[in-house]
């Protein structure tokens, strides 16, 4: 399930651009393979991430994974049903699982992220 | 099952005490004195024998069952350290007794015991010098990680970062930062360190290496002398997880092969029980450079012979644990060594590699077997293939625990998907691996008739499938007595 209008990451993180805003969550695959999600941990409004840095931390019934900020900029909101509901990540992770929103420092480029086509090989290369 | 509470009757004793002359509250200032009584129970002495008898047999241990906990050595402790550790001039001694002016005499036993174990640990191991002080193998690597801070903060070197290889255990890289280190992940190659992420990785900021030999895959590290050249040439220093030592004892010394900081799980490779949350041992070994940065006190022979303890050590990075480390758990691995040898202990590692060999040969064409390779003492499964069909890892270690064997580690390496991580150990028989291997068959054969059977599982235990997330998500902590 990768959904068309998405732009993604290495490392399972999706990017949705819209007009100066970046809301950013993880893929279907990696609360697949996360499990059930039990605690996550997230950068405060305010905060600056950089591309390629680690940005948070989601812990699920089998391990503890960290985040990496798929884009530079201030983080402008954070997810905070998650605190109760870490389990929204489960099940929607597109959706109301979405994790922070971020005002970009500059524009993105698509060039620097993955495409879903991209992204579905990277999936396909990794399941052997 | 009740609990002790819901057996309590009213007025029932386990035996009939004296009149007391003078109650504890003739000693005690009012204000510290409970208003109410207690709410213990009350049991005769039968009901409390049947009461922890009953929860014994519920739980689950290594004197009972086959227990191939992949990462843990769960392997038998014979019972003859139990009679060392329970020697009334070992138990009846007061830890304080060595500080009191003139008692070295009464603590001489001890103390040799202390010495004798920090030289045969140089000896097994090659390293100049020991600290028996930490009391668990992640307090060992905080306490290296200290080591090796202290070692570059007095060469005046500026190190910040601790790499580790992306099968590192996971109390490497927690031990690193809560020493102050930023820990910088190096992926591995199939399987092992791969030299030339390593050399990528490495720059002038690096204090050291945390690294384990043979892996959390159960893989010896094929490239060690590239790796300790590299590691040296940047002034880096190498740290050896000991977890693992049960491969290698009688058979390579880290020390010899350039390994700076080593510490050893005595819980694990030496016998001492564990599984139930301690108590652990984990000794510390250094190479000479680093001696002077021990923790105090250090046990030193005087010339005329006697025993004492020293605390003038200005470069010592201090107390690391009150008195002198877990000594019972010390006295246990001393009696463990001396019965065992240096032909027993080649022994241990012979014969740990070959029980995981048999299994890995005997179940590669059952599992998926990601690194098909001669193994050392572990080694590594995957339920891809079962997964498929609804059936996971998870699933297969439930259904063994059903069988009165308890599961292997599950999920980790993080690796390796669906893992399950096999580690059988040297004490156990042919007949008890062949059974394993029956019962698992059995169990995967289960697993593509009738999926929902697996998934079920547990259903014989004392309890069945635990909500795991529930756990994790909901958590009350407390328990209002």
């Amino acid at each position: 399930m990768i959904p068309d209008d998405l732009l993604y990451t290495r490392t399972h993180e999706w990017v949705l651009v819209e007009d100066g805003t970046v809301t950013i969550g993880i893929t279907q695959f990696a609360q697949e393979q996360l499990g059930d999600i039990t605690y996550v941990e997230l950068p405060e409004p305010g905060d600056v991430i950089n591309t390629g840095e680690e940005m948070g931390t989601v812990e699920s019934v089998k391990a503890a994974s960290e985040l990496y900020a798929p884009v530079t900029g201030e983080v402008i909101e954070t997810n905070t049903e998650l605190e109760t509901a870490p389990e929204l990540v489960n099940e929607a992770p597109y959706g109301e699982g979405w994790l922070i929103k971020v005002r970009p420092a500059e524009d993105i480029d698509p060039e620097e992220l993955l495409s879903p086509a991209e992204y579905h090989e990277l999936l396909d290369t990794q399941a052997h | 099952m009740k609990t002790v509470f819901d057996k309590s009757v009213p007025g029932r004793l386990g035996t009939v005490p004296g009149e007391a002359r003078r109650k504890a509250a003739d000693f005690l200032p009012a204000d510290l004195l409970r208003a109410a009584p207690p709410r213990l129970p009350e049991l005769g002495e039968l009901d409390v024998v049947r009461h922890y008898t009953e929860l014994s047999l519920r739980n689950f241990g290594v004197d009972g069952n086959f227990y191939p906990l992949g990462s843990c050595t769960m392997k038998y402790n014979p019972k003859f350290t139990e009679c060392a550790a329970a020697l009334p001039g070992f138990t009846d001694l007061h830890p304080l007794t060595a500080q009191l002016k003139g008692a070295g005499q009464y603590t001489q036993g001890a103390l040799e015991v202390m010495y004798d174990l920090e030289r045969l640990l140089c000896e097994i191991t090659g390293m100049c010098d020991f600290t028996l002080h930490p009391m668990a193998g992640a307090h060992g690597e905080l306490t290296g990680s200290m080591l090796i801070a202290a070692y570059h903060r007095d060469k005046g070197n500026k190190k910040t970062k601790v790499l580790c290889p992306d099968s590192a255990h996971g109390t490497n890289p927690a031990s690193a930062t809560i020493a102050g280190f930023e820990v910088v992940n190096i992926a591995s190659r199939d399987g092992i360190i791969d030299p030339d992420a390593l050399a990528e990785a490495l720059d002038d900021e690096v204090a050291a290496l945390m690294m384990t030999c043979p892996n959390t895959l159960g893989l010896f590290e094929r490239n060690l002398p590239r790796i300790v050249e590299l590691v040296h040439s940047v002034d880096a220093l190498l740290y050896y997880d000991g977890a693992n030592l049960n491969a290698i004892l009688g058979k390579m010394r880290v020390g010899d092969v350039g390994f700076d900081v080593v510490h050893l799980n005595l819980h694990k490779t030496f016998a001492t029980p564990h599984g139930g949350g301690g108590p652990g041992a984990g000794p510390v070994g250094v190479c000479g450079r680093l001696r002077d940065y021990l923790p105090i006190s250090r046990v030193k022979k005087l010339e005329d012979g006697r025993f004492v303890l020293s605390y003038d050590h200005p470069k010592s990075i201090g107390y690391m644990s009150p008195f002198y480390g877990n000594f019972g758990v010390l006295l246990k691995a001393y009696a463990y060594i001396l019965r065992l040898g240096r032909e027993g202990l080649t022994r241990v590692s012979e014969n740990a590699v070959l029980a995981a060999n048999y299994l890995r040969k005997r179940l590669e064409d059952k599992l998926e077997i990601p690194y098909n390779r001669t193994c050392m003492h572990e080694f590594v499964a995957s339920a891809v293939r079962q997964a498929e069909n609804g059936v996971r890892a998870l699933d297969i270690a439930k259904a063994l625990l059903d069988r009165g064997i308890h599961a292997p580690t599950i999920y980790f390496p993080l690796i390796v998907k669906e893992c399950l991580m096999v580690e059988p150990t040297e004490t156990e028989s042919k007949q008890t691996l062949d059974r394993f291997v029956d019962e698992l068959t059995d169990i995967l054969a289960l697993a593509d008739a009738d999926p929902a059977a697996v998934q079920a599982a547990p259903v014989h235990t004392p309890v069945g499938r635990l909500d795991e997330t529930k756990a994790a998500r909901d958590m009350v902590l407390t328990h209002d007595l």
